[in-house]
């Protein structure tokens, strides 16, 4: 565990939460969503919690943003705030 | 609704920060969560199931109860999904667009919502957003057989390494999506149908429940691996060890079915004529 | 100022944790499009999954796969004797890995609903289908 590298992960994550709750285009929420998720992925494996990093980088960088995806094609990009 | 979600937000965030003095510093080894249940885990885990990975002995041995309703709780998402975007009928003709493969000609053709079935001169392409390409075809087609390997030894390896089938399973579903997304949804769809994966979903869920109902049969308790030794002719630690490995097959199937079956249904609009 | 900087990496994961859970609540609350609302729960989820990722570390240990732990040797009398110090603590994990899967499930539920609401009222912005259904 280097704390260091953690602290700076973890700052990098509260901005690519606010990025994806603050762009106005719904395509590019998904995607800093999936940044985001891919981020916290390497958190766990730096806190140790492999089983969890694991299953994060498939499901919550892969399958959640490609859902993500899929929904925005199906309906619009647009987004009012 | 803006002021009253900050203020709600600014609340609760005074709250939790009020509450944070009280938690145990970070990563302190002597703090109560790492003082209590889980060095029994730890100790004894390789005594009683001969499993390395404590988080996969603990998931489907200690606590497998609670797994097998984690299972039931995504059968249950994949099965509503169809229900919110499938089972509505859809009225009125559309439009499908064909290619005459000889000539390159496209025609729009007015037909029902049932998909047609495959011609010789003519393939179907997608109304809204029809790429040919032949690069990302071929190199997706190639990696596809190599990720489902990968799925199948993350489920088959998860005793000794990270992984298990939650993570195998959805692997081997995103190797189908992958699929779906580099050639069209119809190309997955012809490899794995959707009776194939509606299908699949339940039988994951009822390995699992089945397990344990055959332990329970063998006169242990529900889930209590060390039934099988009976059956598997070994002792009954490495019966543990093969039960839980049953079980990460049946966590494995359902998963995988699941993520294609949402995939499908939310791409299509429930239609599964034309995905993303 | 080391005792300061230990002070900070002993707190900084739940001030962290805290953060992301208010920025995942107010997106629930205040934003107005659907599919905004359903980023903010999975950040909220999220956020969640990390508080307690955090409480089951451990340090000076490692991860919880135990060493040495293949084949016959272990159920020989020569094994040496488990010590729970030297590993992170796996409940944790276990409760929220369980939870990730989930989460994408009600992912994909939220995202089904948002897209029948589309097909319905051709807008995924919540004051607009409000107004529609006032209009009726």
């Amino acid at each position: 565990m280097i704390w260091e590298l953690d602290l700076v992960i973890l700052s990098l994550v509260v901005v690519a939460a606010v990025g994806a709750i603050a762009i106005k285009d719904l395509l590019g929420s998904a995607i800093l969503f999936g940044a985001y998720s891919f981020m916290m992925c390497l958190l766990w494996a730096i806190m140790g919690a492999v089983d969890v990093a694991f299953t994060e980088a498939s499901v919550g960088a892969g399958v959640s943003t490609v859902f993500f995806v899929a929904a925005v094609f199906r309906t619009t990009r647009r987004s009012k705030d | 609704m803006r002021t009253l979600g900050i203020l709600v937000a600014a609340l609760t965030c005074a709250l939790l920060f009020y509450a944070m003095g009280d938690f145990p510093p970070w990563a302190d080894p002597g703090s109560a969560a790492h003082t209590h249940v889980s060095p029994r885990y730890i100790e004894k885990t390789m005594e009683e199931t001969s499993v390395p990975n404590a988080v996969t002995a603990v998931l489907a041995d200690y606590r497998g109860f609670d797994t097998m309703f984690e299972t039931t709780v995504i059968f249950a998402a994949g099965v509503v999904c169809f229900f919110i975007l499938r089972l509505p009928k859809k009225e009125g003709p559309i439009f499908r667009r064909y290619r005459h493969t000889l000539t390159g000609m496209t025609i729009r053709v007015k037909c029902t919502r049932k998909i047609p079935p495959v011609l010789e001169e003519f393939e179907m392409i997608d109304n809204l957003w029809a790429p040919h390409d032949l690069i990302i075809k071929t190199s997706c087609r190639i990696l596809v057989p190599f990720l489902q390997l990968f799925g199948l030894y993350v489920i088959a390896h998860g005793h000794h390494s990270p992984g298990g089938g939650f993570q195998g399973g959805v692997i081997l579903g995103a190797s189908m999506i992958l699929l779906a997304i580099s050639h069209d949804l119809r190309t997955a769809l012809a490899r794995m149908g959707e009776k194939v994966h509606a299908l699949l979903c339940p039988i994951g869920v009822l390995i699992y429940a089945g397990t344990g109902a055959l332990c329970l049969v063998l006169g242990r308790d529900f889930l209590d691996y060390g039934a099988l030794a009976g059956i598997l002719h070994v002792d009954p630690v490495t019966a543990r060890s093969h039960g839980i490995l049953i079980v990460e097959i049946g966590v494995g199937l359902a998963v995988m079915a699941t993520m294609i079956w949402i995939y499908n249904n939310i791409s299509s609009r429930g239609e599964y004529d034309e995905g993303l | 100022m080391s005792d300061f900087f230990s002070s900070v990496a002993d707190y900084y994961n739940y001030l962290i944790y805290i953060v992301l859970m208010v920025i995942g609540l107010y997106a629930i609350i205040a934003k107005k499009n659907l599919v905004k609302k359903i980023v903010g729960m999975n950040i909220f989820q999220t956020a969640i999954i990390l508080f307690y990722v955090s409480i089951g570390a451990k340090r000076g240990a490692t991860i919880p796969i135990i060493e040495h732990g293949h084949g016959e040797a272990v159920h020989g009398a020569g094994s040496q004797a488990i010590k729970a110090a030297e590993y992170i603590n796996p409940l944790p994990h276990v409760l929220m890995l369980t939870a990730i899967v989930v989460a994408v499930a009600t992912l994909g539920v939220a995202l089904a609903l948002a897209i029948r609401v589309y097909n319905r009222y051709e807008t995924l912005e919540e004051d607009e289908i409000l107004a529609q259904l006032r209009e009726k």
